[in-house]
């Protein structure tokens, strides 16, 4: 187990010097126990076909899970996890509805899952925010638009990543995401980055930035910086969506959730328990 | 050839100057939002296209319907047609630098334009509007050139040339259609996503094209003794009336889905074009002025061509004032409102207003201005070699 994931590693190491954002990730791809008592690699782990509405999956898709029920009241750890995003990301502070930039934010009940409001919503409905992220749709519309393949879908991953120094700026790409999980550069970052996290880069001016599943992070063998920052709840969960024995998967199987948008066929890899 | 373009009198040197004083302001515009960024514009997180890539879309209309003169000529035969054709192939090339600049001016990166090219992306329609785009360019060029060229040695233009006026054909329709194929494949923006709009796109493109082509030889009937002859300015007419009544039609038909099915999303963008949405208790309706001067002008426009067949009525200033109200019509329904409609509502449900700013302003009417400047230079020279001909 241990010189497979070393060689795992490897392999990610070697992706992310090709100069690919969205490296491989590792240790979260399936519980440490499942996969020790079954020998089983990190990579490949077929689920039975029809799960989830999907074909027989291939290789690592890695998703999110959203516990909504350990967030309600709390809009401060809301907060605390978009900051903390927000922070690692260098993700500029502009308070301006217009130009502003966000990977992971708080929003109405109505406006995270237009098509599921109703008249009667409950009062957890109505009353609590709730958490929005790039999806990294299976299918991604942004990545079917973008012209560049400045935005790609990372095969061994299933990450939705972008290479900013490939972008245009055409801005094609949020015409595409039906979920606004896209941000603009419509002015130089900097100064707007009050600390700076030199470990990430900072973006230019005229390119179109998001949440990228805390790729670097991975590879690092860290959980992403918003999981990270609610793991007193516990109300995020990240891992490998095409493992059965992952505890993303394990919940899944096991409780009734609902994702943004579902209809519009593209897949997303969040699942939200509200 | 180029040199027909250097002379002339004081009234021509007198609108290049005047062309070219937006051209200046806009080219100034354009260096600030270069150098400071484009929040100069009135776009942000929600509305990421605005003004640019509405002028971009219209223009590529104005491009396409150059395919109503140079279809008739070429393929029915239709002599009338002989003299404005490479009116119909000028405008073509004008409109497309138009385009051309529009996305310069609309992208973050302008200088890394070129990864369209050096990383080709088949599965996005953009790529594909860029062939389209750059192709139609060059077969307007060489087919413009070449037979002017020709006519001006009188002899008959070499046998090669009509395979790329045939090749000019499906292009016309086909850079219209992959610019509707922007808009009508994405999930989600359900004022777009109908098949109807590459149909009613060129519907639109083909009164636009042709009332500018109108309008300008009838200037150019006063200015520069150029007479287009009337029996094909009222072929055009009958054909900017046809083309208008068919893309008011197919805008019925979007009404109809709409409010038939009254699913909210197909239903929002009309709305806000139309009446105003209401919102949380606020009624957003920037655009209910322009939408209803669009459709007043349309059927104004028709009406007065209407009348003067029945009557079978002829007047060059009735003529120049319906197609001048036909192409405002169509300016602000495709323009203005297919754009700025389909963005209003936002993926999550919240509505933001486009309120273009200045510097933006700045840049697009020097980009028009560029477009009227060319336009100006290839008619003067297609003109000049036709007096020269008949000399
Ligand atoms: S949520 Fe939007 S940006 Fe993220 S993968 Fe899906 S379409 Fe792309
Ligand atoms: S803005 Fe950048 S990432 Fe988005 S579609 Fe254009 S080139 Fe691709
Ligand atoms: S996964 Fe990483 S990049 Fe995405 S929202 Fe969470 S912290 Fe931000």
């Amino acid at each position: 187990m241990d010189m497979q994931r070393r060689n795992f590693l490897k392999i990610a190491g070697v992706t992310a010097l090709a100069g690919i954002s969205a490296p491989v990730v590792v240790n979260l791809t399936s519980s440490a126990l499942a996969s020790s008592d079954q020998g089983q690699t990190a990579v490949a782990h077929p689920a039975p076909s029809g799960a989830h509405g999907e074909d027989a999956p291939q290789g690592v898709r890695l998703g999110l899970l959203i516990d909504m029920r350990k967030l309600y009241g709390h809009p401060e750890l809301l907060d605390k996890a978009t900051a903390a995003c927000h922070k690692v990301h260098n993700v500029p502070k502009i308070d301006n509805k217009k130009s502003e930039i966000k990977w992971i934010w708080k929003t109405p009940f109505a406006n995270a899952f237009t098509d599921q409001s109703n008249n009667h919503a409950s009062k957890t409905a109505r009353e609590n925010d709730f958490l929005v992220l790039c999806n990294h749709c299976d299918e991604p519309p942004c990545v079917r638009v973008c012209p560049t393949k400045a935005t790609f879908k990372d095969k061994k991953t299933g990450i939705v990543a972008m290479d900013y120094h490939r972008c245009i700026g055409c801005r094609f790409c949020m015409m595409g995401c039906p979920y606004g999980a896209r941000s603009f550069n419509w002015m130089d970052p900097q100064p707007f980055i009050k600390e700076l996290n030199p470990n990430f880069p900072a973006r230019m001016r005229g390119v179109v930035e998001k949440c990228n599943f805390c790729g670097e992070r991975l590879v690092l063998g860290k959980e992403p910086a918003c999981v990270e920052a609610l793991k007193e709840v516990g109300a995020i969960v990240f891992g490998d969506l095409n493992d059965p024995q992952s505890e993303i998967r394990r919940i899944l199987d096991k409780e009734h959730t609902i994702q943004r948008q579902a209809a519009l066929g593209t897949k997303p890899s969040v699942f939200y328990i509200v | 050839m180029i040199e027909k373009a250097l002379k002339g009198n004081s009234n021509y040197w007198m609108w290049l100057a005047f062309l070219s004083a937006f051209i200046a302001v806009g080219g100034i515009c354009y260096l600030r939002q270069f150098l400071y960024g484009m929040h100069l514009t009135g776009m942000g997180r929600d509305l990421s296209w605005g003004l640019y890539i509405s002028q971009f879309t219209f223009l590529v209309g104005v491009a396409a319907g150059g395919l109503m003169l140079v279809l008739p000529y070429y393929i029915h035969n239709y002599k009338a047609f002989g003299r404005i054709t490479i009116l119909g192939e000028f405008l073509a090339i004008a409109s497309i630098v138009m385009c051309l600049m529009f996305i310069m001016a609309d992208i973050g990166q302008p200088l890394r334009g070129l990864n369209m090219i050096l990383h080709p992306t088949p599965n996005s329609m953009l790529f594909w509007d860029m062939v389209v785009l750059l192709g139609y360019l060059g077969l307007n060029v060489i087919c413009g050139w070449v037979i002017l060229t020709a006519e001006r040695k009188q002899v008959k233009p070499p046998k090669w040339v009509y395979f790329f006026v045939y090749l000019s054909l499906p292009f016309a329709v086909s850079i219209h259609t992959v610019t509707a194929m922007l808009y009508c494949g994405l999930p989600g923006r359900h004022f777009w996503l109908s098949a109807i709009t590459a149909p009613r796109f060129l519907a639109s493109a083909f009164a636009a094209g042709p009332a500018l082509i109108v309008i300008a030889c009838l200037v150019m009937k006063r200015i520069a003794h150029f007479d287009a002859g009337q029996e094909a300015i009222k072929k055009l007419t009958t054909i900017i009336m046809y083309a208008a009544l068919i893309n008011a039609f197919f805008v019925g038909l979007e009404f109809f889905v709409g409010w038939y099915s009254n699913i909210p999303g197909h239903k929002h963008s009309l709305e806000y074009l139309f009446f105003g949405l209401e919102h949380h208790g606020h009624v957003y309706n920037n655009l209910v002025p322009f939408m209803w001067t669009s459709v007043f002008f349309c059927f104004g426009g028709l009406a007065l061509f209407g009348y003067m067949k029945i009557k079978d009525a002829f007047n060059d200033a009735w003529v120049g004032i319906g197609c001048l109200m036909i192409f405002i019509a169509l300016w602000l329904d495709k323009g203005l409102g297919f754009v700025m409609g389909g963005l209003v509502v936002n993926p999550l449900d919240e509505i933001v207003e486009y309120y273009p700013t200045a510097n933006e302003i700045g840049i697009t009417l020097g980009i028009w201005a560029t477009g009227f400047f060319l336009v100006t230079v290839l008619y003067k020279i297609a003109i000049k070699v036709e007096h020269e001909v008949e000399g």
